[in-house]
């Protein structure tokens, strides 16, 4: 495993293959999304009955629910590049979880502006502490230190190395966090506003949605290689200059 | 009889072992309390800020007693949270910054003994002195006597966990630009949890219900902790070493 890994510690060979895989991933992304939000937002019907005073709001769901999962999602990958990095102390680790951070915390604000949105028409106010949606705000400020931690320090080296530590920290601490607030959630929220269980989805909703979310999966996909890329040039941009200045 | 003979050797050997462990705990325990004792400083400055803190809800939010006993157990427990991190950011600064640290690290025991060490006395010096006042400003904020045993014991178990996870934030952020700033931002997302179980257990009290599973929850968390985080911190205090 690892030595299949090591394989891919050559930034040069990592950036041939993210040079081939980058037009496929942005494709694929272009296609799904399309296909996704044409369908979602012009074809599809706004639930089967449509759902009581929401109307076509409900759309916001095909933005909402994959930028959702993309914050999980992104989180996951950074919490394993980050691994990668500690454990078998791979150089890339660092470049991936630097560089997919940001687009996280990005999925996660969209998230909580969407819900924002959605909320003010179905709750009648633009926050309510939702467990769901307060557990992604956290989310979002985790985020938010580990790109904070990432670029605090002189030696990027050194802010690498301890973000990938927070990351690995906050993966553990995210399940204690989800439960903590769903418990606290339980106990305080006026059971009249949120309805535990949303309406079942519609099939004809389900496909569109199951578009989006892989368009937004290969966007994510699309991204992280280009960011990848841009933080091997900058490294190599600063390790020239260093260089430069030694001479 | 060899057989013997190793089991008896790797025992004393194992014997040895631990007495230094348990020598470089103690060592840098008493250290660290005869630092804070002999400076004084930062137990009196922390307990200022608890009460400030505290006292300035009333003025916030008015000072009915109805409003304040009924978000006294929050304010309590969020001040309590960020008086303890006040503190944080100094638990390794000064070892890092004369050199100290990397002695430690060298030593033969075990970093995450140490980092360890570093808490117990962290939290003598903060934390306990925090849970001892905070009756006294239950008082102020007119708390019912029900809640008392709640408060007490919830902070007793919460403070040593903050004092734990933020001993990871302090080692991570050891040598970065604007790291006190930046320690609050890291860590008190991870303190979340513990501020809900610590306010649920003062709210159940006060209502008159039972406030033991929260209690043990907090108890778990301080265990996890106590397992994790100073292995964690050790992991981060050798890499800002390096």
């Amino acid at each position: 495993m690892s030595a299949r890994l090591h394989a891919f510690a050559n930034p040069a060979r990592f950036l041939r293959l993210a040079r081939r895989l980058l037009p496929w991933t942005a494709a694929l992304a272009a296609i799904c999304l399309a296909i996704g939000a044409v369908w979602g937002i012009g074809i599809a019907p706004p639930g089967k009955p449509p759902p009581e005073g929401q109307g076509e709001t409900v759309r916001i769901m095909y933005v909402h629910v994959p930028s959702a999962w993309m914050a999980l999602f992104v989180y996951a990958c950074v919490a394993a590049a980050s691994a990668a990095a500690i454990i078998w102390r791979h150089p890339l680790g660092h470049v991936l979880a630097r560089a997919a951070s940001p687009i996280g915390a990005c999925f996660a604000l969209l998230t909580l502006a969407t819900g924002s949105l959605w909320g003010a028409k179905m709750w009648g106010a633009w926050w309510v502490w939702d467990a769901r949606l307060t557990s992604v705000l956290i989310l979002f400020f985790l985020y938010l230190g580990h790109i904070a931690l990432t670029h605090a320090f002189d030696d990027p080296a050194r802010g690498a190395r301890a973000a990938c530590i927070l990351a690995l920290v906050g993966v553990v601490n995210l399940p204690i966090i989800k439960f903590s607030v769903d418990w606290w959630n339980t106990l305080h929220q006026p059971a009249s506003i949120i309805r535990r269980e949303g309406p079942a989805i519609d099939a004809q909703m389900l496909a569109p949605l199951f578009f989006m979310i892989c368009g937004f999966t290969f966007y994510f996909f699309s991204v992280w290689l280009l960011r990848a890329r841009a933080e091997l040039a900058a490294l190599r941009t600063r390790a020239l200059k260093l260089r430069l200045l030694a001479s | 009889m060899s057989d013997r003979g190793g089991t008896r050797n790797g025992g004393r050997i194992g014997t040895l072992a631990e007495a230094r462990l348990a020598a470089g705990f103690g060592a840098l325990l008493r250290r660290d309390l005869r630092l804070a004792v002999r400076q004084g400083s930062d137990t009196a400055t922390v307990l200022a800020f608890f009460v400030i803190v505290v006292s300035l809800f009333p003025f916030g939010v008015g000072a009915e007693p109805q409003t304040l006993s009924a978000i006294g157990a929050g304010i309590l427990w969020v001040a309590a949270l960020l008086a303890a991190l006040l503190s944080l950011d100094r638990l390794f600064q000064a070892d890092y910054e004369d050199g100290t640290l990397d002695y430690l690290l060298t030593a033969p025991a075990a970093p995450s003994l140490l980092v360890l060490a570093k808490c117990a006395a962290h939290w003598l010096t903060t934390g306990l002195p925090l849970v001892l006042l905070s009756p006294l400003l239950a008082l102020l904020l007119n708390l019912p006597n029900a809640a008392y045993p709640a408060l007490i014991a919830g902070l007793a178990l919460g403070t040593p966990v903050l004092t734990l996870i933020g001993a990871i934030g302090a080692a991570l952020v050891l040598g970065a630009r604007r790291g006190g700033v930046l320690l609050s931002l890291l860590i008190l997302p991870l303190y979340i949890p513990v501020l809900i179980f610590g306010v649920a257990a003062v709210e159940a009290a006060a209502t008159g219900q039972g406030f033991r599973a929260q209690l043990l929850l907090l108890g778990a968390f301080l265990l996890a902790a106590l397992a994790l985080a100073p292995f964690v911190a050790a992991v981060a205090l050798r890499q800002a070493a390096e």
